[in-house]
Formats: structure tokens, sequence, C-alpha cells
């Protein structure tokens, strides 16, 4: 497990995605900063994120559905607070 | 929820076309990098699509969401199915998988575009 970002958002992401996914790997990157003045960057620098998470949840998934499942997981976090996650969701072990 | 208008507007508009990009901005003008960069990609694969600006009308940019199931824009539809959006799109075209998806579909694209991607951004 790497070092994860800082700050209330970027907390609650990892806390609903670990409950929900139980995930193997986990790795998420602010990438707020490389958004300032763009329409979506609200000032709170945790607006943009990229996530990779591995689970076994995604087994016999195609990409589609397992992006849906990442963004049940995060539920009503991506209307209110984040305005992108980039996701790469992969199995245990997939790389 | 919006309104089964919009429902039924969206469900016509990727009907009615082969390839439909819903983004931010245009084909021309795009206003989000993730918007842009499916944008390019189609453009280097040489792809026509129908472009439907989400910022220009609300109940669109509401209702597509819906209608995939889908948080957020862009979202790529081909002959009426959802494809994904902008890292799906992005992992497909290194993948190859987007060729097979046009191939299947019998949409036209320039081969060599694709490839040119490809060789450009080699996968680790």
């Amino acid at each position: 497990m790497t070092d994860l970002p800082r700050g209330p958002v970027a907390a609650e992401l990892v806390r609903r995605l670990e409950s929900e996914l139980e995930p193997t790997r986990l790795e998420l990157r602010n990438d707020s900063d490389q958004h300032a003045g763009h329409a979506g960057h609200d000032g709170s620098g945790e607006s943009h994120f990229a996530v990779t998470i591995a689970s076994g949840a995604f087994e016999g998934l195609n990409r589609v559905q397992r992006q849906r499942l990442v963004f049940r997981a995060v539920g009503d976090l991506m209307d209110r607070k984040v305005h992108a996650l980039q996701i790469r969701a992969i199995l245990p072990g997939e790389d | 929820m919006t309104d089964t208008d919009t429902q039924t507007q969206i469900k016509q508009t990727i009907e009615g076309s082969d390839v439909v990009l819903y983004m931010k901005g245009s084909q021309l003008m795009p206003q989000c990098g993730f918007s842009n960069q499916v944008v390019n990609i189609l453009r280097i694969l040489g792809v026509q699509f129908t472009d439907v600006d989400v910022l220009s009308d609300p109940n669109v940019r509401q209702g597509i969401k819906e209608f995939s199931e889908w948080p957020t824009i862009p979202q790529l539809y081909v002959k009426g199915e959802f494809v994904g959006g902008c890292d799906i799109i992005t992992e497909m075209t290194l993948s190859g998988e987007i060729d097979q998806l046009f191939e299947k579909h019998g949409i036209t694209f320039d081969k060599a575009g694709a490839d040119k991607i490809r060789a450009e951004n080699p996968r680790s």
C-alpha cells in the first residue's frame, strides 16, 4: 500500500472503496492541482482523483461493469465533491 | 430524475448515429481534458461521430448520467450501446479492442491511425 493523499474527501473515498470492495491494492492520486482554473475545480483541492484498485469483486466483469461497481461504492461523493475520478479497476495480481 | 422526454430524446440521439459522443464542449472546441482526449482518439482514428454538448442543456447533462447509470462525461455510444468513458476508450485503443468494436459494427476507421497511437504509447 502506497501513500494515500490527505484530506477529508480522499479519506472518505478510501473508506468507501475499502468497505465496499475489499481491495487487495488501492492507490489514490489527487490530480486536482492539474485542473486549477478548470470549471470542475472548486477550490477545495479535492476535486480530481485517479484510483487504481484491485479487487476480487471484479472477477468476470467487463470494464464498464467494473467501473460501475467503483462508482457505486463511491456513491454520492461523485455528485457532491468529486468532479472527476479516473479509474483503473483490475483483478488481484493483474497488472 | 429527468423527465421521460429527455430520456426519449437521448435514446433517439444515440440510435440516430453509429457513433455518438456526449461531451463537454463540441468536437471543434472541447471544454474538458477528458472530453478532449476522446475527441483526439476518434479524430486520429478518422471516425465520424455526432457530438452532443452536455454543457448546453442541463437536462441532457443529468439525463445522460441516468440513462447509462454512469456519473461522468464523456460517454461514447456505438450503435446505440454505451461503450465507456475516457479511461475505457483509452484502454480499448491501446489494447486494440476499439478496432475490433468498430470492425464488428462495420464502422469505417483508419487502422493506421490506431496503430500510430499504439506505437507512440507503448504499454508498460
